[in-house]
């Protein structure tokens, strides 16, 4: 690693306990007094643009298809997923593969508070205040061979524990991908908490991807395999639809979704009144990862 | 057991409908203005009225098969539940204008860009003819032009389905629903009417 990422949101940022708590008591009385529960978006849009999303937010409002479709469906189903016990096959173009027990990784690894900003495909929006440790530490555990390009990643297929695989929504088990160097990218962690609490299930216990700078259905959930490749690797949405879904899939507000615009997003919290926020070129990690594609056309690998 | 239905459905005064029916649009607002739709409420409330619009516009729909083939006769209810259907789609359209995309730059943009919208808004134009002529003096005044105006009910059933399919990621399987549901009971309109009584002329003496 050249050099590790230095957080520019603070764990000031983050929403302590006390202050969701707090705003959802009072939220319970302005609902009680009828109307009154109209004034909650407008104070809320006054609120700091970078405070991470509450503890609520974040786990109730999903895409874990795995699940169910509907957003509400893995914070309903997910507790049905065993993540204990977990290990991780990481293969491939790696000088020690293997299956990597959950806890002799964690044991291994290095845990940071890093508070990400989260842009869904979906033109949403979250920040959030993850736990976890750089990829680049992980892949250097099972030892990075020198033909190695890419990195291939594999969620967890359980029919028994899974509804949502019943139907074939998508070519299961979900697949992603990345460049080996943005894989090595100090901003690219794997998730392992929320709030300083263990990930929940429908956030892709025990650990998940996280890449800030690209749509989030990049940042795979529930990681059984990582595999080093020389070739890129196939990814479930763009072999759903590669008209729609490119493998880079780097947050660009430039370049829109077939279906919808990708200028601006709605962040999560606002209620009902809130309007749209400008979307910002790589979700505004720009100076950290713009480099990496030097004389791309970002159109054209979208 | 049909006929004691319709004797009983025959009781229930249309104006019931109508109130029961203009609710839900007001109970689904208050909901969501008070965070008791989750923590997007926009969406919710949009994705909300429209599927209660496209399952209204089944509904409407089944009248006719369902007078035909199990003859219960609930057509006294038709235009209150098509009314109803074009109130919720246009509770649907507004809420997108002016709480989801809220820009008028990108209203605009996305009516003529994104298909699926373009199709979302012709089921509804497709609709406003509709809305306008259900009432009796219309009915008089088009005279058998009315029946042909209002089969343009078909093409918005099948746009608002199609619609629906496009706006969902992946290959999913409850807008594929709906749009089964909407061509069957099309498709049971084409099927050769009474049967019965043709069979019945040649037994007469």
């Amino acid at each position: 690693m050249a050099h590790r990422w230095k957080n520019d949101l603070s764990p000031a940022d983050a929403t302590p306990p006390w202050a969701y708590l707090s705003r959802r008591a009072l939220m319970l009385g302005a609902a009680g007094a009828g109307l009154a529960g109209l004034a909650r978006p407008l104070a809320a849009a006054t609120d700091d643009a970078l405070k991470p999303n509450d503890w609520d937010e974040i786990t109730s409002y999903n895409n874990y298809y795995e699940f169910g479709t509907n957003k509400g469906d893995p914070a309903k189903n997910a507790h049905m997923l065993t993540t204990s016990p977990w290990s991780v096959r990481i293969d491939g173009l790696v000088d020690r593969p293997g299956n990597y027990d959950f806890a002799d990784i964690m044991s291994e690894m290095t845990i940071e508070e890093r508070i990400y900003r989260l842009r869904c495909v979906e033109a949403w929006s979250m920040v959030v205040p993850w736990n976890g440790f750089e990829l680049a530490d992980l892949l250097a555990m099972a030892g990075v061979q020198d033909g190695a390009r890419y990195v291939a990643f594999e969620t967890v297929l359980r029919p028994q524990e899974m509804p949502g695989v019943r139907f074939p929504v998508l070519d299961w088990p979900y697949v992603e991908g990345l460049r080996l160097d943005e894989a090595l990218h100090p901003l690219t962690i794997m998730a392992t908490g929320l709030y300083g609490k263990p990930i929940p299930n429908q956030n892709g216990a025990p650990l998940r991807l996280v890449v800030p700078w690209k749509y989030g259905f990049k940042s795979i959930k529930s990681v059984v395999r990582i595999t080093l490749t020389d070739t890129q690797p196939p990814t479930s949405w763009n072999k759903a639809g590669p008209r729609e879904y490119g493998f880079y899939s780097n947050v660009n507000p430039n370049v829109d979704h077939p279906r919808w615009s990708q200028a601006t997003e709605r962040r999560i919290g606002g209620g009902l009144f809130a309007g749209r926020e400008p979307t910002q070129m790589f979700n505004g990690y720009g100076d950290q990862v713009a480099a990496l594609y030097d004389g791309m056309d970002l159109a054209e690998n979208f | 057991m049909i006929d004691s239905l319709n004797r009983l459905v025959r009781r229930v005064p249309v104006s019931a409908l109508y109130i029961a029916g203009a609710l839900p649009p007001f109970v689904l607002f208050y909901m969501a203005a008070t965070g008791r739709l989750g923590v997007e409420p926009i969406e919710a409330l949009e994705h909300e009225l429209g599927a209660l619009g496209l399952k209204l516009l089944i509904v409407t729909l089944a009248i006719t098969p369902l007078r035909r083939f199990v003859g219960l006769n609930l057509l006294r209810f038709r235009r209150a539940l098509g009314l109803l259907t074009f109130y919720y789609i246009s509770c649907h359209l507004l809420v997108w204008l002016f709480l989801d995309v809220q820009i008028a730059g990108q209203i605009w943009a996305d009516i003529i860009k994104r298909p699926y919208i373009t199709i979302g808004m012709a089921a509804w134009v497709l609709m406003i003819p509709l809305a306008v002529t259900s009432n009796n003096r219309s009915v008089r005044v088009l005279g058998p032009r009315w029946r042909q105006l209002h089969r343009l009910t078909y093409g918005a059933a099948i746009l608002g389905a199609i619609h629906f399919v496009m706006l969902r990621k992946g290959f999913q399987l409850e807008p594929l629903i709906y749009l089964a549901v909407i061509l069957v009971l099309l498709g049971l309109r084409l099927t050769p009417k009474r049967p019965r009584s043709t069979a019945g002329i040649g037994f007469r003496p």
